[in-house]
């Protein structure tokens, strides 16, 4: 970190540790307090869509991981000599390079999941989250702290969608990550019983049922209020 | 910060050639390797037509690739049911028969690729006729492979992709609960009429006592419509090579 010390400053400051309070926030506050999704309500679309199973949101939050790091800090790396009448323009040419790598990658190495997922991860370019994340951080932060921010924004992101696949897939499919779970209870029981799964969380209607109970849980717990 | 016009360009024209060469670079490297998946995901649809798709899914790539050599043998059709071995000097084999591009020429100048599922390693023991199908689904391509029994009659089972259909609606018939729905279907009537499996509008009703007749997707009827008529026209121009095989058995 030494370009961090050579700021223009004519007193030297002394290194800020690696994980200071301040950068600890940086990935603390975007998982609750500042959650992209159930606060800023961002990257619906996307929560909606992917996450009927755990597997394919999996790869999809490993993705947007990836792109929301990366494109941060790409951007925080270009900040100075980008020119601010193209900034968006230039934002999005980098978001969707990184997703069309993604994209190819998938179709090379796990093609079954490139189907599933299919438009979806080409979506990720739109998803407002990272856009957001660019225009609002990256464009004046230095990359390392970009870094933090990017992977703080995207593991509140995925955390919620995984959150919302685990109870799509278990209450709609019965299983978790492919494992029957609902089977093997109903086995416990005996033959007669049977555990049902329901039909509604695997369509899109049971997202938003999860994800407004995940937000009710979570704003009754940090009393925030929409202003 | 007020930046001029040109630099504005030249930022501009050196930030579309790097990602330009970077994206171009890793659609060459990768190519090759999206080409094996590719023919490797065809290989297990055509297996999913006459296999559980679970099996499919516990095997390796390679094992697939081993099986599918062994198991099946495939020719390429015309419409009159002639055997096709070469197409304006080039030789032709099944597997490498574009199916959508030939959909979009008439019928009858297509080629028909027609896959042989037999016992393992001999060729003589047929279990099922395994043919593709093509069509237009509601928003964009769908497609598939249906197989049949050796009485060329009774469907043993369908799988169905597709490109563009609605998640949880058209794009259901890529589940196999849906295909499983075809098994057991006759494709011929009594009176030996062609008389292809329609899928129904609406959903939740029995039709196992139907011969020609399942149960249809709620939300979805055009797709339906798209697999009906995908089955219609493909199950007519195999007619000739159907005849001629029942003719030999």
């Amino acid at each position: 970190m030494s370009t961090e010390t050579a700021e223009k400053t004519a007193f030297k400051k002394p290194a800020e540790a690696m994980l200071s309070k301040r950068r600890k926030k940086l990935i603390s506050d975007p998982l609750v307090d500042d959650n992209p999704v159930t606060i800023q309500v961002l990257g619906i679309c996307s929560a909606l869509a992917v996450t009927t199973q755990m597997k394919p949101t999996l790869v999809m939050a490993l993705s947007v991981v990836f792109v929301i790091v990366m494109s941060n800090l790409t951007i925080s790396l270009m900040r100075n000599t980008i020119p601010s009448r193209v900034r968006i323009i230039v934002q999005l040419a980098v978001v969707a390079t990184l997703v069309t790598l993604v994209n190819e990658v998938l179709k090379a190495f796990a093609y079954d999941m490139y189907k599933e997922l299919s438009v979806f991860v080409g979506l990720i370019i739109t998803n407002c989250i990272v856009m957001g994340r660019l225009e609002a951080f990256a464009m004046g932060n230095k990359p390392y702290d970009s870094i933090l921010d990017g992977f703080g924004s995207a593991l509140g992101y995925s955390w919620i969608i995984l959150a919302v696949a685990f109870f799509r897939e278990l209450w709609g499919s019965g299983t978790v990550f492919g494992i029957p779970v609902f089977d093997t209870i109903s086995s416990l029981f005996g033959e007669d019983f049977n555990l049902a799964t329901n039909g509604l969380m695997v369509s899109p209607v049971g997202a938003f049922i999860i994800l407004g109970l995940i937000i009710w849980v979570q704003r009754t717990k940090t009393g925030y209020v929409e202003h | 910060m007020q930046q001029s016009n040109s630099y504005i360009i030249t930022f501009s024209v050196i930030l579309t050639v790097v990602l330009g060469f970077l994206l171009s670079g890793t659609s060459q490297l990768l190519g090759p390797i999206q080409k094996e998946a590719v023919a490797l995901d065809t290989k297990k649809q055509i297996l999913g037509a006459v296999i559980p798709v679970e099996e499919i899914a516990a095997m390796k790539p390679a094992d697939i690739n081993a099986y599918y050599e062994n198991t099946i043998s495939s020719k390429v059709v015309n419409i009159s049911g002639e055997e096709v071995t070469e197409q304006d000097g080039v030789a032709v084999t099944a597997e490498t028969v574009d199916i959508s591009k030939n959909y979009k020429k008439p019928a009858d100048q297509r080629l028909y690729p027609v896959f042989i599922f037999h016992d393992e390693g001999s060729e003589d023991k047929v279990i099922s006729y395994i043919l593709p199908v093509y069509g237009a689904g509601l928003w964009d391509a769908i497609w598939g492979y249906l197989a049949l029994e050796t009485d060329i009659n009774t469907i043993k089972g369908v799988t169905f992709s597709h490109a563009g259909e609605t998640p949880g609606l058209g794009a259901r018939i890529t589940s196999p609960e849906v295909q499983n729905r075809y098994t057991g279907k006759k494709i011929y009537s009594e009176s030996g009429e062609l008389e292809p499996v329609e899928m129904q509008k609406g959903e939740g009703r029995d039709y196992s006592g139907q011969e020609h007749q399942v149960d249809g997707l709620s939300g979805a009827t055009l797709t339906a419509k798209g697999v009906n008529n995908m089955f219609v026209n493909y199950l007519g121009a195999y007619q000739a090579y159907l005849e001629k095989v029942k003719g030999k058995s």
